[in-house]
């Protein structure tokens, strides 16, 4: 993996995943580990993502490492009208390592083509978004023990959701056995499902909820939003019919899990914060281990 | 059919090429996709004529012109079924089927308004893959499919 990009979840083989995941172990059990000792690491966020941007910084300062970078587009030069190209390539001169957010779908691809070192993509518009594919297959790894033959329930909006699309594609590779609950209108596009079927695994789909979650070992929940919905009262009738509440966890697995990529408005309510199969505020605490994981395989130090 | 019928349809060229074969409803598509319109050689071309193989066909011939695989890989996209007859003194000196590459570069666009070789001055880069039987350019960088239908060539 060393200075190789990190575009989308499909440019690491199953093995390079795994091997993330162990380095990622590796930071939890000791996360400062000065391992960068003074490189800088460039944090382009040509869109603002706080959550995103401050794990990889976090990420990054735990190694002793150093970054410069903006935290939106109008802080940059993209504001004088200088090209995606120009700005990377200056950029290059100032850094080991790019970690890039950007609105433009296959702006990270194309970054990765001009750069002289290697590119993290940190989320490129709706395509892909790596590193939280690699923090949600970590949360499946550590909460279950292995990533081989579960049954993983996604929940919500399966059709516009990017992390539901990676998540979903890389677990193709593990046996996973997939439910899949969404309004009609949101459900998982075919382009996704082709990987499940040329995978030759099992999926089934369903509108409704409570059934599928005495058979989930996972439980990935998402958001649906308004804004999706071209007919606000097609809207109003789903908005509450995806909502998971603690009662409902009463038939859950022991193993049961819920994860969700966050930010979460109302889909789950609160009180399923206190119950241990609640898993999505760890979750967001092991992005920081796989980042740091990544970081330090891209540079060749673990 | 009699003769004289056939000789109104198929007026001979003495050089350049005739695309023969094209689906009849892409007819215009493909005229569109190289650019015929603004030709100042001889075309003449026809679309609903009958044909043995494919029930309803369309014909193009354009004097004077030979393709190169570039033009040759738009009208595959297009019309896979079309078959380029390169005509030189009235003689055919070569025929063949155009064939569907499986990568192509910089002449069609993606049909993404986000997709970044549509933001920056970035040329464009495609798979051609194949989902249940129908063509679609798989984008290098959005990883966005374009359909045939919505194919725009540069």
């Amino acid at each position: 993996m060393k200075n190789r990009s990190l575009v989308s979840i499909n440019d690491f083989s199953k093995e390079e995943i795994m091997q993330i995941l162990e380095i990622a172990a590796e930071f939890e059990k000791e996360p400062h580990q000065n391992l960068l000792n003074g490189r800088v690491i460039a944090s382009l966020f040509f869109e603002p993502s706080t959550r995103t941007r401050l794990s990889f910084e976090s990420a990054i300062q735990k190694m002793g490492g150093n970054v410069v970078g903006f935290s939106s587009a109008a802080t940059s030069s993209v504001q004088k009208g200088e090209s995606l190209k120009d700005t990377i390539l200056t950029v290059c001169n100032y850094s080991d390592l790019i970690v890039m957010r950007h609105p433009v779908d296959g702006s990270a691809r194309y970054a990765s083509e001009v750069a002289t070192v290697p590119i993290i993509n940190a989320g490129d518009g709706a395509n892909q978004h790596p590193t939280q594919c690699l923090l949600d297959l970590y949360s499946i790894k550590k909460t279950q023990g292995t990533l081989e033959n579960l049954e993983v329930t996604f929940v919500g909006d399966l059709k516009y959701g990017r992390t539901v699309h990676s998540l979903v594609i890389a677990l193709c590779q593990f046996n996973t056995k997939f439910h899949l609950v969404s309004p009609v209108e949101l459900k998982l596009p075919s382009a996704v499902k082709r990987h499940i079927k040329e995978a030759n695994l099992l999926y089934e789909q369903y509108t409704d909820f409570s059934e599928v979650i005495p058979k989930s070992d996972i439980i990935y929940m998402t958001r649906i939003q308004r804004e999706r919905f071209p007919d606000p009262l097609e809207y109003e009738k789903v908005k509450n019919a995806y909502i998971l509440d603690n009662s409902m966890l009463d038939d859950s697995r022991e193993n049961c899990r819920v994860l969700h990529p966050l930010p979460r408005v109302n889909e789950i309510s609160t009180d399923v914060d206190s119950n241990p199969k609640a898993y999505y505020f760890e979750q967001a605490l092991n992005g920081v281990f796989v980042r740091q994981a990544l970081i330090a395989a891209i540079l060749g130090l673990k | 059919m009699n003769n004289k019928r056939k000789e109104l349809i198929v007026s001979a060229i003495s050089n350049g090429t005739v695309i023969d074969h094209i689906p009849a409803n892409k007819l215009f598509q493909v005229i569109r996709i190289l650019d015929l319109e603004k030709s100042d050689k001889e075309v003449y071309f026809g679309t609903n004529l009958e044909s043995k193989k494919y029930g309803r066909k369309g014909i193009i011939k354009i004097s004077e012109k030979y393709f190169e695989a570039n033009e040759t890989d738009k009208i595959a996209l297009v019309a896979p079924t079309a078959t380029l007859i390169e005509i030189r003194d009235f003689e055919v000196i070569r025929k063949s089927t155009v064939s569907i590459p499986e990568h192509i570069e910089k002449i069609a666009k993606c049909f993404n308004p986000n997709c970044v070789t549509n933001k920056e001055q970035v040329p464009t880069k495609f798979k051609v893959i194949k989902v249940d039987g129908e063509i679609k350019l798989a984008c290098h960088y959005c990883e966005k499919n374009t359909s045939q239908n919505n194919m725009v060539f540069n």
